[in-house]
């Protein structure tokens, strides 16, 4: 076992360590020069030159990003002497809107992020699995097509249009509910639940489609292994079979999609939180995108990618946990 | 799952081989057209692939191109809502005008079917190629080369391809954005396809008909593209119908966020990323946009769906 979460997490620091490099290459070998960018208005030659040498830029590359590999561990300070500025780790840089860190403008809106994030996988796994279930065990019936064709809308429809519908038909129509406002958990809670539902809903209809899907394919499927069979043929009846022997199997697979899935959306759900006015890392990014804001791009794509795979390494070890065939191996 | 094709066979290449039942084509596609869902999406996905087609020509049919201001049809004293009910739709301007500018919403969209289509299938067969290439060197090769493949391949899979995608549209300079996110959106695209090609042709290159070629002297390259290619010829169909829905949101979601295409020119998501300030006054704006987006979505994945029950390729589940 630590033997193979050593190998597990070298491996980890390897791939972000790739992730960096493919960022960093990105933002500052292919990006025309962001010294310029800074640099905005009122600008001349010899600010950008300033600018340039204050982040760094005058470097050659590889310095460059062995001092941006720094900054993400350990810190790094920007110019020298006098005007330095300190960027305490990890360092992200500063947003050229704002001026502000921006790990701290992530660490501000996270919890909004978790917030929705956590509220629509509890939703989307809740009708996922219990979709798919329904699916695979009443095969063939208008219980199964009903399930099927929502989950064939759910794939189908774009976040985006489904939020503006969800909004139009909920809030401006119907008023049920009211326009999503910012508030918290314990200042208001009805009013917090309300602005979230429509979030949730949204995020969870298209995932909640794909994990009925997948449900629904993998509970037939083990329906026909031969342990299932050796059950039934010993006269377990139907519902034992299932709660006994199928249902671990069938949904071992939907638990490994869902750590990645779940991770990703840690790095913010950026059209739903955008639409909704929802002030996460989503809406901060897709904010960034239209002022070109790229420290805070940068930022959020390295927190994604980050979540993503700490995300596989704890699937990993809960497969094994879950499915018995699994072994865990250095490979 | 699979059927053995007879040595016969693999010399004739007169069957298509490894299909379920060894299926003609022809016999799979009279079951498609008779099925009632997929005719539908078949029909409708004809429909928009001809309006991207004959876009000009239907402009000129309906009166209004997609780059003409109205102004007559908005209302200067109130920001510029369209007159009229439903979006300002009539005779003159078949699905009603935008909000502000009073452009023809109907040219828009047929004029955004040509964007959406010509990105999401230069995507696929960007990926198709690629998929296929590198997924069957790696399946046939195996060794390093698999190694190097598989490896890639890992990488780019276990990532967000959204954010990526846009980390890398925002920080490139301006430039041909169509030609920018097809490349982009087959960069993330193209493991998906390879992954399930590179397998099957583990398992092809294996078979008797194979050895039996290698024995008779072929090359490496004939034996990957005149043996084992066409026995993946249905996995490709399925999978490559399969993405495009995939892709044809992906461009939509890319130009609603702002780093697809550009104004201008008309993309379906982009239209529906200018109505979202116009939702609850001009609800048609977005809904006409958002329904002919859904509508395409859902065809090619009803349609993949139908493919892959008929042609039932073995391990894509």
């Amino acid at each position: 076992m630590a033997r193979y979460l050593l190998a597990r997490l070298s491996g980890v620091v390897l791939i972000l360590v790739l992730v960096c490099l493919f960022t960093f290459t990105v933002f500052f070998v292919l990006s025309p020069d962001p010294a310029v960018q800074i640099c905005g208005k009122n600008c001349n030659p010899e600010l950008i030159e300033r600018i340039r040498g204050n982040l760094g830029l005058d470097e050659p590359l590889f310095t460059q990003f062995t001092t941006f590999l720094g900054g993400l561990f350990a810190g790094r300070a920007y110019g020298t002497g006098e005007g330095a500025v300190e960027c305490a780790a990890p360092c992200l840089g500063y947003s050229f809107q704002s001026s502000q860190p921006v790990w701290e403008m992530i660490t501000e809106r996270l919890p909004v992020t978790v917030t929705v994030a956590v509220g629509a996988a509890v939703l989307w796994l809740l009708a996922g699995v219990v979709g798919g279930l329904v699916g695979a065990l009443r095969q063939g019936t208008w219980w199964d097509r009903g399930a099927m064709v929502i989950a064939l809308s759910g794939l189908s429809i774009p976040n985006y249009v489904f939020a503006l519908v969800l909004q139009y038909v909920l809030v401006v129509e119907l008023e049920w509910l009211p326009f999503p406002q910012a508030v918290t958990l314990a200042d208001d809670p009805a009013l917090w639940f309300q602005s979230y539902l429509m979030p949730w809903i949204v995020l969870a209809f298209a995932y909640a489609s794909v994990y009925a899907r997948l449900t629904r394919a993998n509970v037939i499927d083990t329906l026909e292994e031969n342990f299932v069979r050796t059950a039934r043929a010993k006269g377990l009846p139907r519902g034992q079979v299932i709660r006994r022997h199928a249902l671990r199997p069938a949904l071992t697979p939907v638990a490994t999609i869902f750590g990645m899935d779940f991770a990703g959306l840690l790095g913010g759900a950026l059209i739903t939180e955008k639409v909704f006015g929802i002030n996460g890392v989503g809406k901060m990014t897709a904010d960034a995108i239209g002022r070109n804001d790229q420290p805070v791009i940068m930022g959020v794509t390295l927190l994604a990618a980050a979540f993503v795979v700490v995300g596989n390494v704890v699937v990993d070890l809960v497969y094994t946990a879950l499915d018995p065939r699994v072994r865990l191996t250095v490979a | 799952m699979t059927v053995l094709p007879t040595e016969l066979e693999v010399v004739e290449k007169s069957a298509p081989p490894a299909t379920a039942g060894g299926a003609p084509g022809g016999r799979s596609l009279r079951a498609l057209v008779r099925d009632p869902g997929a005719a539908l999406a078949g029909g409708y996905i004809l429909l928009i692939v001809l309006m991207a087609l004959f876009a000009p020509l239907i402009v000129r049919l309906s009166g209004w191109g997609p780059y003409e201001f109205d102004q007559q049809a908005i209302d200067p004293d109130l920001a510029g809502v369209p007159l009229g009910g439903w979006g300002g739709a009539g005779a003159d301007h078949w699905f009603g005008v935008e909000p502000g500018s009073g452009r023809d919403i109907f040219a828009r969209i047929v004029y955004g079917a040509r964007v959406s289509m010509l990105i999401a299938l230069s995507a696929t067969a960007l990926t198709t190629l690629l998929g296929v290439v590198l997924g069957m060197l790696a399946g046939y090769f195996g060794g390093r080369v698999d190694w190097v493949i598989s490896r890639v391949m890992d990488f780019l899979m276990a990532f967000p391809a959204l954010i990526f995608m846009i980390a890398i549209l925002s920080a490139l300079p301006a430039g041909n954005r169509s030609v920018m996110l097809v490349v982009v959106i087959s960069l993330f695209g193209w493991p998906y396809l390879a992954r399930v090609v590179r397998g099957q042709t583990m398992s092809l290159a294996q078979r008797e008909f194979v050895e039996a070629a290698r024995a008779s002297g072929a090359g490496s390259a004939t034996i990957v593209f005149r043996e084992i290619l066409p026995n993946l010829r249905s996995t490709i169909i399925v999978l490559t119908t399969l993405a495009v829905p995939g892709y044809i949101g992906t461009e939509a979601g890319l130009s609603f966020l702002g780093v697809g295409v550009v104004p201008p020119t008309p993309s379906w998501g982009q239209m529906i990323a200018s109505s979202v300030n116009w939702y609850s006054v001009v609800p048609s704006y977005f809904a006409i946009p958002g329904a002919f987006l859904f509508l395409l979505v859902l065809s090619f994945t009803v349609l993949g769906d139908r493919l892959r029950a008929f042609l039932d390729p073995g391990g894509l589940r």
